[in-house]
């Protein structure tokens, strides 16, 4: 397998991934973007971005698009659906292993990788997936017009959601685990006031039930023990979501959470490692907050690719 | 419309005449929406491992799918874009509903499609 250097590598095309590749092509650093999936990462799960400063209004994968033309513009390489087959971080030479295209080298490794939708991890949920169960409702509503449904999560994301779907839906049931939410109070303000959404609390997702296509969630109460079976055709899952940090060398400290632990300036405890976006461990998770990130260990990292040329290393 | 890398279907005389030529297909039929386009691009990524295989896509809302993919058997139970449906010697060999991973098309192409 060939092997190519680079100034830096970036690990992930999301958001943050793709800022930190824009600023070190434009300090004319040689980069490389490297992604698991489609770049944009979870800003493509979004169907309208509004409140992006500067842009009146877009879509999650659109930003994303004009961020990747942005850095290759400046000259980064982008590889997407890339197979990453071995990533060494510990030593002043970086490895990063790609099936198909190559070994890649660098002094600088930008870790991005993001985060992915979290899951029941219920068996039936994999079963139904698709035939019931979705996470998407602006991609997969219309498919439950005049239909019973549930929503699961008690955040933001299952509020607005929730009601969004009753564009669609007879009914929708928010199913949640807390007593209380997460979201915002004008968010669960507006569900309340819908007619067609009901709340039932306190409950832990048992199952789902059906033949070839959903016919019913089940749950039972946290604190009575009581067993709830909803009569519906469709289950939106927003329950938050997961660093994707498995797979990363031990020497990247994480937290209980499994996020990256990262200083102000986005450096982790290996030298000429990053990290940035929503797997790292901060409060805020954002677009903007990632671009953020991003921008910070870019400049950093020029700076520190600077002083290892100045030093000879 | 779709803007992808892969080729698409736009008439059911092309979809007719591609299946019963017998060809290796891989068919995402989708929108431009966030579950739709890892695949595509999924898909976009596999053609040169899968030579002999074609990708293909389809607007999910065209008359086209509304004569072809969304009325097989294999899909009546979908209620998640994309469908993705996978042909060999003119015969649906599988088929999926909603967003999946690299990982889990190739185990698809390895154990259907593959010679």
């Amino acid at each position: 397998m060939d092997t190519y250097a680079y100034d830096a590598i970036v690990l992930g095309g999301g958001p943050a991934g793709l800022t930190a590749a824009i600023y070190l092509a434009r300090a004319r650093l040689a980069t490389l973007v490297v992604d698991t999936g489609s770049t944009g990462g979870q800003m493509n799960l979004t169907h309208e971005v509004a409140n992006y400063p500067g842009v009146a209004a877009t879509t999650g994968a659109g930003l994303g698009q004009v961020m990747r033309a942005q850095a290759e513009s400046f000259g980064a390489r982008v590889i997407s659906q890339a197979e990453v087959t071995r990533l060494e971080l510990d030593g002043p030479e970086k490895f990063v292993e790609v099936e198909d295209e190559g070994t890649f080298t660098a002094p600088v490794v930008i870790l991005a990788p993001g985060g992915a939708p979290r899951t029941l991890g219920l068996e039936s949920e994999a079963r139904f997936k698709g035939r019931g169960i979705s996470y998407c409702a602006t991609c997969d509503g219309d498919f439950f017009t005049g239909q019973d449904i549930a929503v699961i999560g008690g955040g933001n994301s299952a509020l607005e959601e929730a009601v969004s779907l009753t564009k669609y839906a007879s009914s929708v049931t928010i199913l949640h685990e807390f007593d209380h939410f997460q979201a915002h109070p004008w968010a669960v303000r507006e569900a309340r006031a819908n007619p067609k959404i009901r709340f039932v609390l306190e409950q832990t997702i048992t199952g789902f039930e059906g033949d070839e296509r959903l016919t019913a969630v089940t749950s039972v109460h946290k604190r009575t023990g009581e067993e709830v079976r909803i009569p519906v055709t469709g289950a939106f899952v927003f329950i938050g979501y997961v660093p994707r940090t498995a797979g990363l060398p031990p020497s990247i400290r994480l937290t209980g959470r499994q996020e990256i632990v990262t200083d102000e300036l986005m450096r982790t405890e290996v030298a000429g490692v990053y990290a940035v976006g929503d797997a790292r461990a901060k409060r805020y998770r954002q677009i903007t907050t990632a671009v953020s990130d991003g921008t910070i260990a870019a400049l950093h990292a020029a700076e520190y690719l600077g002083e290892l040329r100045r030093r000879g290393e | 419309m779709l803007i992808t890398k892969l080729e698409h279907i736009e008439s059911t005389k092309k979809y007719q005449e591609l299946v019963e030529s017998g060809r290796k297909l891989a068919v995402v039929c989708g929108r431009m929406g966030p579950m739709c386009i890892p695949v595509y691009d999924v898909m976009d990524s596999l053609k040169a491992k899968y030579p002999d295989v074609t990708f293909l896509d389809m607007e999910f809302d065209a008359p086209v799918a509304a004569e072809t993919i969304r009325r097989l058997p294999e899909t009546r139970s979908f209620s998640g874009l994309p469908f993705t449906v996978y042909y060999r010697d003119g015969k649906v060999v599988a088929a999926t509903s909603s967003i999946q991973t690299k990982q889990q098309v190739k185990e698809i192409l390895d154990a259907k499609l593959k010679a």
